[in-house]
């Protein structure tokens, strides 16, 4: 049975790991490789380097932290933050990512989605939704959640698949650091929309949150940051829980 | 003279992943930029992802190459897309041949709805486990139930030279073998330490 994944997010600025509170507030958690070392080591399933402030300073993601990162581990990493073009996607892969997740620019033109997975395969590419509850919608920001856009999450996200996305990763901007739970209602409005995986992110805080993204929330796979950085939770505890829970992982 | 395990690029998705695994486990490996440069590979790696139409670029040239290695008993490991390859045919790209050296034909993964609103989700993406059928060399020491990396929507069918069958909805190949050709249809360089004993097993086929 396939296993619900375990991701963990790094999110670099600087060649540091930074973390805020809904997108705002950083403070630094460290070494991005040793990071990964120690979450791989604990049976993290997947990782994300996110260069936080590449959109906003128009930078690419580093190179460098990905290829420090890539090279130990044998495990998928995604990379995004400033992949506005196919050579900064090809940079990324080049570097060791084995996905790219497009956020800002995917906004700006879709096409971009069609042009990645055509050289790399849908597989490679992950479409990143930042958004908001907003009524009875949730509405898409760009721009590192700075920007408002007219687009809702749900329909972004089947038109993002339509356009040959392999994966969306789902943050919401509410819970963002918040540590008070997934938005399991957009999470479950997203996934049973679209046939692709979709991955939560965005207000872990404690096991029981993952329980609940898995099941009312619908996700395929689920994604933190802090509360793995600070090693408040292991990887492997987290894991054993959801087991506990009937929930498939790999252990 | 490129001696080791050959490569092979055919523009489905990126080699680095791959070169790098094989580095870690001390395997020799060289990117044939033609079909003479493989005469004098130990062994052939034909990774590769996404559509099967990619496997166009693997000519008459390139698949009269592949297939004289293999007829001098060269072992061959399929990945992913190049494990179908192996097979007869997929429906994903039905005017292309795959190379015939198994029996049988790739087809789409189905919907299979499990409860009102539950579906399975295509393409397979994520950790799954292996259901070892049979002992095969490639799969030495890999432990029952292990857990390996897929991403992909197309899959072969079980056949007798299937090794280990994995389940999305319904059972398909995971793992397969016949003599010196293997294939898996994971992602051996993304499955942590279980896909690096895979790939360590192949070494040891080709040494």
């Amino acid at each position: 049975m396939l296993s619900k994944r375990i991701i963990a997010c790094l999110d670099v600025r600087n060649g540091q790991v930074v973390k805020g509170v809904n997108f705002e507030g950083l403070r630094s958690a460290g070494d991005p490789a040793e990071l990964a070392r120690r979450y791989n080591v604990e049976g993290i399933d997947e990782l994300v380097i996110l260069d936080i402030t590449a959109t906003l300073e128009a930078r690419r993601a580093l190179a460098d932290t990905i290829s420090r990162v890539a090279r130990e581990l044998f495990i998928p990493l995604a990379v995004g933050g400033g992949i506005r073009t196919e050579d900064d996607a090809a940079a990324a892969v080049e570097a060791g990512a084995d996905k790219v997740s497009l956020n800002t620019a995917a906004l700006a033109a879709p096409s971009l989605i069609t042009r990645i997975a055509e050289r790399y395969g849908s597989q490679a590419v992950v479409v990143a939704i930042d958004a908001k509850k907003d009524g009875d919608r949730f509405a898409v920001y760009s721009r590192s959640g700075s920007t408002a856009t007219s687009r809702d999450a749900v329909e972004w996200a089947c038109e993002a698949e339509s356009h040959g996305a392999g994966e969306i990763l789902l943050t919401s901007i509410d819970r963002d650091g918040t540590r008070i739970g997934f938005d399991c209602a957009m999470t479950a409005a997203v996934s049973s929309a679209v046939s692709i995986p979709v991955i939560a992110s965005g207000g872990a805080g404690g096991l029981d949150h993952f329980v609940d993204v898995f099941t009312t929330g619908r996700a395929d796979a689920a994604l933190a940051a802090s509360i793995f950085h600070y090693a408040e939770t292991s990887v492997r505890t987290l894991k054993e829980h959801l087991r506990q829970r009937g929930i498939p992982v790999r252990l | 003279m490129n001696t080791g395990i050959a490569l092979i690029d055919y523009k489905a998705g990126n080699l680095t992943s791959v070169k790098k695994a094989l580095a870690t486990i001390g395997a020799t490996v060289f990117v044939p930029a033609t079909p003479g440069e493989l005469a004098d590979a130990q062994g052939i790696i034909v990774p590769g992802v996404g559509h099967f139409g990619a496997t166009r670029a693997l000519d008459a040239e390139w698949t009269a190459a592949i297939l004289e290695r293999i007829g001098e008993g060269r072992p061959v490991l399929g990945i992913c897309l190049g494990m179908q390859w192996l097979f007869e045919g997929s429906d994903e790209a039905p005017e292309c041949p795959g190379l015939g050296l198994l029996a049988g034909r790739c087809y789409r993964l189905g919907r299979v709805r499990l409860k009102p609103d539950q579906t399975i989700k295509i393409p397979h993406v994520g950790w799954n486990s292996l259901d070892l059928r049979r002992e095969a060399s490639i799969v030495d020491g890999v432990p029952h139930g292990a857990q390996v990396y897929f991403t992909h929507s197309y899959v072969a069918p079980v056949t007798d030279d299937t090794v280990a069958v994995t389940e999305h909805g319904e059972p398909f190949a995971a793992i397969v073998q016949h003599g010196q050709i293997a294939g898996v249809q994971f992602h051996p360089e993304k499955s942590g330490d279980v896909g690096l004993r895979i790939l360590k097993n192949f070494l040891d086929l080709v040494r």
